[in-house]
């Protein structure tokens, strides 16, 4: 068919360039890792294969409770996400309590994780917000609590930390997922037949949708094992999570550390994998269980339904507000004057947090705003390149396209940017904005991707044929057609893009060599020296950044098709 | 054949020609006007940045120089960037022009070459600086050689709130004592933080029959010399803040922790951070320092230039500026950083030296008669053996 | 003349093994309707994405296409000249009734303004012009639908199950309307249905599929 091959009007290029921009630092990157974990690379010249890094690793104290940490702490919050979203989907979906929870949850999505953990720290802590509203009157407490909260050695703080922040995230995942799973149809079969709301939803409707919220579920459990950003603000000391072990050596002056780190790097990996296959494990076990409970005729109707449904409104209203209420308080703290235990608020309200801090953190908005759009902008033209081409080769990409997508997702960002930052540096690229905006580029394009590729899948086919009978080439319709009628869902990508950049840590540390300073990078500097009000105002810009692009995604829209219901609609 | 010889012989000399000469100072000038120097710094405090801003705004007045603030949550951070650049051979234009830098980290990169220098004796203020009565040409008894420059005196304080703990203990027999009658109230930063790695030298200095040990290199005998300090970390562990289970990440947020109520003990490398930090609302005015009767540790901070640093001369004009009386006296003044100058009085100008009496210290910074003469910094080598074995002790919580 | 008019040859579509059309040939005379019929899953559609040149890679196609003497299966979509109508009549929801005419309008049309006033009047809708799709009833909207059809001039007209969400009496209406104006223009129609009262209403020949 002459309408099908993309090769001659250049659209077969795109994909290749995309796959190349994901691939190509991955790849490089993880061979900076395996070289020095065997010897390689080493300071000053010389090399052959050697253990040396390994058995150094191993001799590190408190190794293995590192090891078993960063495994627990992924496993079990995205566990718990997952409990509390399919909790609130299946016993609320369609209700109107679940439009305000999803409401109230979908722009916390955009809440860099650093943020939200740094809020929730003020939240939870002993001399906190929440102990300071209920002290002394109903605590007694004078003087916060000498409890260990935050930063416990068993690493629950940060497991609820990353739950409030992830619930939302597979949340949206699984409200994607639905459409395609029929779930109106199948509950109503399903209460038909005498289950309850959850049962039924559980056994009729979730399997199909879980299908396609596996990939996004091993993202979410490869972040948990391997976060660094929230691990430092959340994350036990008494021993680390293992990845903040490999930042520590990553960033020791003494060279020779840097071969331990790039064999704990690979232990991280090894982690990673071995909490996939945990994991995996784990389905196929729901699954055997499930369909034994199904032949018993379980239907978990009444009592037991209205409990979990009860529990899953509840957390999830829980997660929202503890992450909302964290950024209430970073705002508080930037106006506050002096507050101390137990006062509930400040003893007054100054400007001069934002007079120290304004000017500089207008400066670095302005430029962590400009990278995140270029970031951003040059994601989405590549994926509307592959969505297009994908069109009109008439060819949906496959599950080994898909795999790459999901590539620098699944694996730990502190197992490949560090053989990254070594590439950079040999090819001379280590200096300026450049190689920050390539290293964003490779987490940002697969969030684009995911956020268009629905929408812009699920367009109408019949108006490109219609186009076509109008005499209208593939371009215009593109053009006229496709791109003005998905606009919002293409703003949506560009701020998801934007979102995503925006909160990256540890590739603009390591791919600017420090010379770009971002909000998060800023933030967690001044995060180090735990001035709250400093905290405050840092954190509160960075959240600002993130949301704004999202307010243009949602009112930009709005304004240009005020008199177009068709497009706001559809 | 000679031709070949000379162009090696130009290819070898280029990049040293490529540095500039510390003892032209005029050509140094001229280079550096229009250079952006790259000063990789802890930004984790608000005033040293608010400090660091103003350093920038009157170089770039004064010689055309801009300054970039790179705030570092670790001085660890630049260093192996310098390292990294030089493993991949990057050895000029590199990506660091200066290090606020002492102890451990400047050891490693002078033992590694990664230093540019010497050139701290060349600069024009070197004249003022006290060379006699202060540890500035000697950084935790490694010789600094020209390698890095000082801009600022440290040494240990303990801050308290007068309130709620009128009489501070002030030994570590003293401080063993008041932790166990006042269980979870006393912590300090987690090692390898400096001000934490500081904890425990100035614990080692106190609790050590003869510190003149530490003066040397760790040996053999390293077990028996810190036995007291383990025993006495045994002891206080149960009692501190949290059991020990968890502690401050960095020295400023015990200044939080004291705000909150949830310590009554911090400890400071800075006599005046107290001082600034109550005129910041993060400490409760009646917040106090004191030092420890046998006296405290004090050290200085210095400024160095990576071997490869992309602009060397405005590096060395900024450190030069850094030791003005004008930058010092700044410093100085409590509400601003309140950070010891490393000059002699006796070497200043009348004026400036009247600048320098006049100063008001602040209602939580002791006079330098208070503070007394400052316990010279252990030997390097002690404190990466302590490092280690306190993460083997009480780094993995029982 | 023998090769006006929509012609179709042992027109063979399959995919994956399976046959959807087996050899189907037809000769459809300008002003006449063709109706093929069928249950869904007859490949139906997949017929007229055959003509309009936007079948799937996954389908092949064998047989001849022809459109008035030309052959059709080397042309790209936007080149052969077929217009096609769908049930949903699928305006663009993005632009205004006139711009949404303007759209197949070629680009050298003289008195661009002038057409698409005379076009609305002709299916009573003048006062239409700036009005959102979104607000107009469904008889309205078949009527721009077609119009905007047969303002990009085709020389052929592809239905598809064109009135099916329409009501009983506006089906009538409609039915009436667009085979009087193709008969008018002398377009061959070929018009996909399920709906027996379709097809007796077209009035032309009639295939079963499936």
């Amino acid at each position: 068919m002459p309408n099908n091959t993309p090769s001659k009007t250049g659209w077969g290029i795109v994909p290749l360039v995309t796959i190349a921009l994901l691939l190509g630092p991955v790849t490089a990157g993880m061979i900076g890792t395996i070289l020095p974990a065997f010897g390689g690379l080493r300071p000053g010249g010389g090399g052959g294969f050697s253990l040396q890094a390994w058995r150094e690793v191993a001799a590190t104290p408190g190794l293995g409770t590192s090891a078993w940490l960063s495994l627990k702490t992924g496993l079990i919050s995205t566990f718990g996400a997952i409990f509390i979203s399919l909790l609130l989907v299946a016993g609320w979906h369609g209700t109107r309590a679940f439009r305000a929870v999803e409401q109230a949850l979908s722009p916390l999505l955009a809440v860099p994780h650093v943020t939200a953990a740094l809020g929730l720290a003020f939240l939870m802590a002993p001399s906190g917000w929440l102990a300071r509203l209920g002290s002394p009157w109903a605590t007694g407490w004078q003087r916060p609590p000498d409890l260990l909260i935050l930063q416990d050695p068993g690493g629950w703080s940060l497991i609820a930390g990353l739950i409030a922040k992830e619930t939302p995230f597979l949340l949206l995942m699984m409200l994607a997922a639905l459409p395609q799973a029929r779930p109106a149809e199948r509950l109503q079969v399903a209460l038909a037949a005498g289950y309850g709301r959850v049962t039924g939803w559980i056994f009729a409707v979730f399997p199909n949708v879980y299908a396609q919220l596996r990939l996004p579920v091993y993202a979410v459990l490869a972040y948990g094992i391997s976060n660094v950003d929230v691990a430092l603000v959340l994350g036990p000391s008494t021993p680390s999570m293992l990845s903040v072990q490999i930042l520590r050596w990553m960033s020791d002056p003494d060279l020779a550390l840097r071969a331990p780190a790039a064999a704990a790097a690979l232990l991280q990996l090894g982690l990673v994998i071995i909490g996939l296959a945990l994991w995996r494990l784990a389905e196929a076990a729901c699954g055997t269980i499930g369909r034994r409970l199904l032949w018993r005729g379980i239907r978990g109707a009444n009592r037991r339904d209205d409990l979990a449904r009860g529990i899953g409104l509840t957390l999830s209203i829980a997660a929202a507000l503890a992450v909302i209420g964290g950024l209430v308080g970073h705002l508080l703290w930037s106006f506050a004057g002096r507050w101390r235990f137990p006062d509930a608020l400040p003893e007054s309200l100054r400007l001069r947090t934002w007079a120290r801090h304004g000017q500089e953190i207008i400066d670095v908005s302005a430029g962590t705003l400009a990278l995140a759009f270029a970031a951003a902008l040059i994601a989405l033209v590549l994926v509307i390149g592959c969505l297009e081409a994908e069109h009109r080769r008439g060819r949906v990409m496959g599950r080994g396209g898909l795999l790459v997508l999901y590539m620098p997702l699944i694996l730990p960002q502190i197992t490949f940017l560090p053989g990254l930052q070594i590439l950079l540096l040999q090819t001379g690229a280590s200096m300026g904005w450049l190689p920050v905006l390539i290293a964003h580029l490779v987490f940002v394009l697969p969030y684009v991707f995911l956020s268009l590729a629905g929408p812009y899948r699920a367009w109408d086919a019949r108006y490109a044929t219609l186009g076509a009978a109008l005499n209208a080439s593939p371009d215009r319709v593109l053009w006229q057609l496709r791109l003005p009628m998905l606009l919002g869902s293409v703003l949506t990508a560009l701020a998801v893009g934007m979102a995503v950049s925006v909160g990256q840590f540890l590739p603009t540390l390591l791919a600017s060599g420090g010379r770009l300073p971002t909000l998060t990078t800023e933030a967690l500097a001044i995060a180090s020296g735990g001035d709250r009000r400093a905290i405050g105002a840092w954190a509160a810009a960075l959240t600002l950044a993130a949301l704004m692009p999202f307010v243009i995604a949602v009112l930009l829209p709005r304004v240009t098709y005020r008199n177009r219901r068709g497009v706001l609609d559809g | 054949m000679k031709k070949l010889a000379l162009a090696a012989s130009l290819a070898l000399a280029a990049p040293a020609a490529a540095d500039p000469n510390p003892a032209d100072w005029p050509a140094v000038l001229a280079e550096a006007k229009g250079q952006t120097v790259y000063w990789n710094a802890w930004g984790g405090s608000t005033t040293t940045n608010d400090f660091i801003a103003w350093i920038g705004s009157r170089v770039a007045e004064d010689y055309g120089v801009t300054l970039e603030h790179v705030k570092l949550t670790d001085t660890a951070d630049a260093v192996s960037r310098v390292v990294a650049e030089q493993a991949a051979g990057t050895d000029e234009g590199g990506a660091v022009d200066m290090i606020w830098i002492n102890g451990a980290n400047f050891a490693a990169m002078k033992d590694a070459d990664l230093l540019f220098g010497p050139y701290a004796a060349a600069l024009p203020n070197w004249q003022f600086v006290d060379t006699e009565g202060k540890s500035v040409e000697v950084d935790f008894t490694v010789p600094t050689e020209g390698f890095e420059s000082p801009w600022a005196m440290a040494q240990v304080v303990f801050i308290h709130d007068s309130e709620t703990v009128p009489e501070p203990p002030k030994s570590a027999e003293a401080l063993k004592a008041w932790i166990a009658a006042n269980p979870g109230r006393f912590t300090y930063p987690q090692p390898p933080d400096f001000l934490g790695t500081t904890f425990l030298k100035q614990m080692l200095v106190e609790l050590v029959e003869d510190p003149g040990l530490l003066q040397s290199p760790a040996n053999d005998s390293y077990d028996e010399v810190t036995a007291p300090l383990w025993n006495w970390l045994d002891e206080v562990t149960p009692a501190l803040w949290r059991s020990g289970k968890a502690y401050p990440q960095t020295g400023p947020r015990q200044l939080q922790l004291i705000n909150d109520g949830e310590v009554d003990l911090a400890i400071s490398f800075s006599p005046g951070e107290a001082t600034a930090a109550i005129a910041n609302d993060q400490l409760p005015e009646s917040a106090r320092t004191y030092v420890l009767d046998g006296g405290t540790i004090g050290n200085a901070s210095y400024v160095a230039i990576p071997y490869n640093a992309n602009a060397k001369a405005g590096a060395m004009v900024v450190a030069n500026f850094l030791l003005s009386p004008e930058a010092q006296l700044r410093a100085q003044t409590p509400d601003i950083l309140g950070y010891g100058t490393v000059l002699a009085m006796d070497k200043l100008d009348a004026a400036d030296r009247a600048a320098f009496d006049t100063l008001e210290l602040g209602i939580a910074t002791l006079s330098p008669a208070e503070l007394g003469t400052a316990l010279p910094e252990p030997h390097p080598s002690w404190m990466t053996r302590i490092q280690a074995d306190w993460a083997e002790r009480f780094g993995v919580a029982k | 003349m023998a090769d006006t008019g929509l012609q179709l040859r042992d027109v063979r579509i399959a995919t994956g093994g399976r046959r959807l059309i087996d050899g189907l040939s037809a000769h459809v005379l300008p002003g006449d309707v063709l109706s093929v019929m069928g249950p869904s899953g007859t490949g139906k559609s997949t017929l007229l994405a055959a003509i309009t040149g936007t079948l799937q890679p996954a389908f092949t196609l064998t047989g001849e296409i022809f459109l008035n003497g030309r052959d059709l299966r080397p042309l790209r979509p936007q080149h052969r000249d077929v217009g096609i109508l769908f049930q949903d009549h699928l305006l663009f929801p993005h632009l205004s009734v006139s711009e949404n005419l303007a759209f197949g309008l070629h680009p050298k049309t003289k008195d661009r303004k002038t057409r698409i006033a005379e076009a609305l009047a002709d299916i009573d809708l003048a006062e239409f012009a700036d009005r959102d799709p979104a607000t107009l009833s469904g008889g309205q909207r078949a009527r721009v639908a077609l119009m905007r059809m047969l303002l990009a001039a085709p020389k052929a007209l592809l239905l598809d199950e064109p009135f099916s969400r329409l009501d009983a009496a506006l089906r009538d209406k409609m039915r009436e309307m667009v085979f009087t104006r193709a008969r008018d223009l002398g377009l061959p129609v070929l018009m996909v249905t399920h709906d027996l009262a379709d097809a007796d209403a077209a009035g032309g020949q009639v295939i079963e599929l499936g």
